[in-house]
Formats: C-alpha cells, sequence, structure tokens
C-alpha cells in the first residue's frame, strides 16, 4: 500500500458507487414485466394475432436451427425496438458543439420511422467525440483539408505497400512519432481495424494476452484472430493481473508447460464505458517486474488528458519509451478518421510489412491526413495560434463532474476524464431521458444492454473543448430537472473504497537496471 | 393553489410509477391489459384484507388476553 504512493505523481481519484439496493430491485421488476410482454407478443406473433414486422426465417426454414430464438434477439425485438428513438438520430449539420437534427416521428412504435420535414436546429451536442472541438466547418484546418482536397483528390485507390504511400502519409507519421515522443510511428485508414488487424500482427499461437474486463471490441477482435491465449483481469485491478502474470510465469503453457513466448498486456486509456483511467504507472511497474510486453490503447485519451494533450502517458508523467505499442485513433480529438501505432523503429518496420492493415487496406485519404496534421501542430502550439484547447477541456470536466456530483447523480468514473456517464438504471428511464433531453434540445447518448451489464444503463456525456460556459450551464440545468422529473438522483454519497484488497499485497520492486 | 400542487405531486408520482413498471413503453392495449391485472389483483387483496383482517385481530386479542388473564389469576393468589 505505501509502495504504490510512491508511483504516482498525483491523486488519482476514481470512483464506482454502488447500485443502491431499492433501485436494483425495481430494475429487475421493471425488466421483469417487460419481459412477461415480450413473451406475450411473441405468442401474439407467432400465432398470427399480430403482424410480424421484425425478421423472421422463411416458411421452409422452420424446421432448421431457430436463428432469432436467443435472448438478444428477443430483446432486440421487445426491449430495445420501444426506446429505438433515442438512437441512429440522423444529423445535418457539422457535429460540433451544437448540432441539427432531422426530426423524425414513428407511428407504428418504432418500427418505422418517417421524416416529418423539419430540422431542429442549435441542440447541444454532449454525444459526440469532439474532445478538443476539431469538429469545424470553418478555421485553419478546414482550409487546409480544402486546399490538399483540390490539390491530391479524395481517393487514394491503393494500398499503403502498392501505390498510396503518399508524401502526406511520411509527413503525417514523422509528426505523429514527434507528438508521442517516440521513435517511428505509422497511421492506418480505420481506428477498429488498427487493432483488430495489428494484434495478430505481432502475437500470436503460443502467446499470452492479458487484457482488461472491460476492453473495447476491436481489441477483442484482434485478440481473438491472432489466437493466443487470452486471459482476462478485472477492470483496473492491479492485484488480479499481478496474479494472472505469476502463473502465468510459474506455470507456463497450459499443457505442455513451456513458456510463454510473449506475455501482452491490454489496456486502454480512458475506457469510454466507465470513464476510468488505466492505473498506468502500477501497469508498467508490474510489466517491468515480470518482463512482459504493454498494449495502450489511447483512442479516447490522446489528445484529452495531459497537461500538453499527449495522452495518459504525459498525464501520469511517465516517459513514452516504457509503453511497448502505443496505439490511438484520429477519430475522437483530431476531428478525423484513421488510427496510428507508435513505438521503436523495429516494431514500427515489423508492422509496414506485416500488418494486414497495411498490405490490405485502403491508407488514409488526403484532405484527412492534412486534417490531422494541422490540428495536431494547433496542439502542439506550432501553428501560430494560441487557443489553449486542453485547458479548457480540462476545465469543462471538473466543472461539469463538480456539479453533476453536487446535484445527487451517480457518476462513475475518475475526475479527470471528459466521459461523464450518468447512472440511469431502469430500462424505461433510458427512454425517457433521451426523449426528454430531445425536446429540451439537448442531445446525449443513452447506453444499455449490450453494450453495458443489464441493470447498469447510462447516459454518457461526451465533453468538448468547443462547449462554453454557458452551454454547460444550460445545458446543467436541463439536466437537473430531467433529474427532478424522472427521479435520477440516486446518490448517497457513499464511494466504494478504492483500494479493497482481495488478493495479497502486490510487491513494486524497483528495477535491477 | 393547494389543490393544484397536490394534483400535480399525484400526477408526478403516476409518473414515476410508469417508469418504473415500464408501462412508459407500453402500447395502449398493453398499458390497459397491464392495469386491469394490477388494480383486479389490488382490489382482491384489499377485499381479503376487509373480510379477514378483524377475524384475525380480534382472534389475536383473545389469545393474548388468555395469556396475560391466567398470570393475573396467579398474582392475585400469591398477594393474597
Amino acid at each position: 500500500y505505501m509502495k504504490t504512493d510512491r508511483l504516482y505523481k498525483r491523486p488519482f481519484n476514481e470512483a464506482f458507487e454502488e447500485t443502491p439496493m431499492l433501485v436494483a430491485v425495481l430494475t429487475y421488476v421493471g425488466y421483469g414485466v417487460l419481459t412477461l410482454f415480450g413473451y406475450l407478443r411473441d405468442f401474439m406473433r407467432q400465432w398470427k394475432i399480430e403482424k410480424c414486422q421484425n425478421a423472421t426465417e422463411r416458411e421452409e426454414q422452420k424446421d432448421f436451427v431457430p436463428l432469432y430464438q436467443d435472448f438478444e434477439n428477443f430483446y432486440n425485438r421487445n426491449l430495445y425496438m420501444r426506446i429505438r428513438d433515442s438512437w441512429n438520430r440522423p444529423i445535418c449539420s457539422v457535429p460540433g458543439a451544437k448540432v441539427d437534427m432531422m426530426e423524425r416521428v414513428s407511428h407504428d412504435y418504432n418500427w418505422t420511422f418517417t421524416y416529418t420535414g423539419r430540422v431542429i436546429k442549435d441542440i447541444i451536442n454532449m454525444g459526440s467525440y469532439n474532445y478538443l472541438g476539431f469538429a469545424q466547418k470553418a478555421g485553419t484546418c478546414q482550409q487546409a483539408a480544402a486546399k490538399v482536397l483540390s490539390q491530391y483528390g479524395a481517393g487514394v485507390c491503393s494500398t499503403r505497400q502498392e501505390m498510396g504511400n503518399l508524401d502526406k502519409h511520411e509527413e503525417l507519421e514523422k509528426l505523429v512519432a514527434r507528438f508521442l515522443g517516440v521513435e517511428s510511428a505509422m497511421a492506418y485508414g480505420m481506428g477498429f481495424a488498427t487493432n483488430s488487424m495489428n494484434i495478430p500482427a505481432l502475437v500470436g499461437k503460443g502467446c499470452l494476452i492479458l487484457s482488461d474486463e472491460l476492453n473495447h471490441a476491436s481489441l477483442v477482435l484482434g485478440a481473438r484472430l491472432s489466437g493466443a491465449t487470452i486471459r482476462i483481469f478485472k477492470h483496473n485491478n492491479m492485484q488480479s493481473l499481478e496474479k494472472l502474470l505469476k502463473d502465468a510465469i510459474v506455470h507456463g503453457q497450459p499443457r505442455t508447460r513451456r513458456p510463454w513466448k510473449k506475455i501482452l498486456i491490454l489496456v486502454e486509456g480512458i475506457y469510454s464505458m466507465e470513464g476510468s483511467i488505466v492505473r498506468l504507472p502500477e501497469v508498467i511497474a508490474l510489466k517491468k517486474k515480470y518482463k512482459s510486453y504493454l498494449y495502450l490503447d489511447e483512442a479516447h485519451s490522446i489528445g484529452a488528458l495531459g497537461p500538453s494533450g499527449r495522452g495518459v502517458v504525459e498525464y501520469f508523467g511517465l516517459s513514452p519509451e516504457d509503453v511497448d505499442v502505443m496505439m490511438g485513433t484520429f477519430t475522437k480529438s483530431f476531428g478525423a478518421a484513421g488510427g496510428y501505432i507508435g513505438g521503436k523503429k523495429e516494431l514500427i518496420d515489423y508492422l509496414r510489412t506485416y500488418s494486414h492493415s497495411a498490405v490490405y487496406a485502403t491508407s488514409l485519404s488526403p484532405p484527412v491526413v492534412e486534417q490531422i496534421i494541422t490540428s495536431m501542430k494547433c496542439i502542439m502550439g506550432e501553428d501560430g495560434t494560441n487557443v489553449a484547447r486542453v485547458q479548457q477541456l480540462a476545465e469543462n470536466t471538473r466543472y461539469f463532474r463538480r456539479r453533476l456530483k453536487e446535484m445527487g447523480f451517480i457518476i462513475y468514473g475518475n475526475e479527470d476524464s471528459p466521459v461523464v456517464p450518468l447512472m440511469l438504471y431502469m430500462p424505461a428511464k433510458i427512454g425517457a431521458f433521451g426523449r426528454e433531453m430531445l425536446k429540451r434540445n439537448i442531445g446525449v447518448v443513452v447506453v444499455g444492454f449490450p453494450a453495458t451489464p443489464i441493470i447498469e444503463s447510462r447516459a454518457r456525456f461526451c465533453l468538448s473543448a468547443a462547449h462554453t460556459k454557458e452551454m454547460l450551464d444550460t445545458a446543467l440545468k436541463e439536466i437537473n430537472e430531467v433529474g427532478d422529473l424522472l427521479q435520477l438522483k440516486y446518490s448517497r454519497h457513499r464511494l466504494v473504497p478504492l483500494l479493497d484488497r482481495p488478493f495479497d499485497e502486490t510487491t513494486y520492486e524497483e528495477t535491477e537496471d | 393553489m393547494d389543490i393544484k400542487s397536490m394534483k400535480n405531486y399525484l400526477y408526478w408520482l403516476y409518473c414515476q410509477f410508469e417508469l418504473i413498471t415500464c408501462s412508459y413503453l407500453m402500447e395502449p392495449w398493453e398499458k390497459l391489459l397491464f392495469y386491469t391485472f394490477n388494480i383486479t389483483m389490488l382490489v382482491m387483496v384489499l377485499y381479503m384484507a376487509y373480510i379477514f383482517v378483524p377475524v384475525h385481530i380480534t382472534m389475536a386479542f383473545q389469545f393474548f388476553l388468555h395469556l396475560f388473564g391466567n398470570q393475573h389469576e396467579n398474582t392475585v393468589s400469591i398477594v393474597k
């Protein structure tokens, strides 16, 4: 306990308040009622009392293995369809701090939608991953991207290894390497594909992957595609990780007892569903002690954390050389698309040859590359404009989180993370919250099963440097109103202690070098 | 004014009931079915309470009276 204090240079405030017992019971009651009605509707659909509007097998296939009988499809037909109008809302402007949305109505309870033709203007956007406010349609980034579009066009029409390697890509990769403080970097066209196509190139059969419980689908897919053995440790729990590492070193591979070829730890910088930040100093200490490799996915934390926006490594004051593979995406803080991997020169040269993405996937489009280059230079302060976006985001985060906690909502996650999950729990409140906030001109993202555990549904706010204090105050006022209307203020200010230790004490010794 | 705030409060309570039991999400005929079932069960429980609770209370009262009644007789005899 004493030793871990030495690793953290700043206080690490993370809290996940426990679900109140009454709320959990009532949530199950709500799901029980909906399940009963789901069975009734399925019965009516099967006996043709009601018209069946969802996908079913053809008559000839009714004797085959049923396709739509599992819980996910039952949930989809009977619960998701009732609240479906809160998702897939079509927007018709740039998703900046305010966004325009096309109004739609449904006359058959969300099975089909029709557009009324009206456009709802200036909705405060609390759902876009626009952390530094680069989603703009005017400004230096847009002008530079327009110039490059007229020079290079929009399409690349080839993969990186064939004819798709532009000088813009080389310029981007040098800039990314300089930004992160690593030797070399490589950029890919799609953030999801960066994870799922590069992890198989790094590990294979005979290797061990230790992956966090709540890792993103791209990391899980990449780990499964690689063919390595996967073991899961509890979310952000260093005792669980150390136990797995010890077992791996002591026992080796399952049947043959040979040592593992490689041990790779997969973690994310900010977990977007929980708003929690990885305990990077402890992970690095464990990695050094047990001689394993670390793959850090900074999709949400690059640009959003750290005093100059260099991500979670800078936030904890660590050296980028300790992280073996630094991966991130350009989708969130840079307002573009694509992903990158940074690390040592040998690693990146290997990935240039052996990554599936480099061989088969089309490379980044030139205007997108220019957007990334301009926004990165703007964050680094090299283009002359001194817009303190990272500081604005940090201020917005602290203010918003503090006010929500004071109002009495249950908020998960770390104090410094710009992703703010507000717990809703009950299924009717998911739909009600989305609709009530839209009535008050605020766009939020609500999340339920299967992205979260079934009773822990939440509304997830993504703060942006483009939000002014007035916008945040308006949003907070409306959230307060809706919270009173829907009885969402569950917090009893009883925080679960962070350092509950079910396992033995960890021992972080200094390395001998 | 008091009646109005009372009505608003009752409407708010009804909204909470709708949200908790998810009848907010149901189609009108489903709501009708659900409320009919609930109100029928509630009326049946109240009717049973109306019929049986006085009988149970008088029986319990007599039982306790009998218990304490015996003790009283014993103490009175000792004092004498």
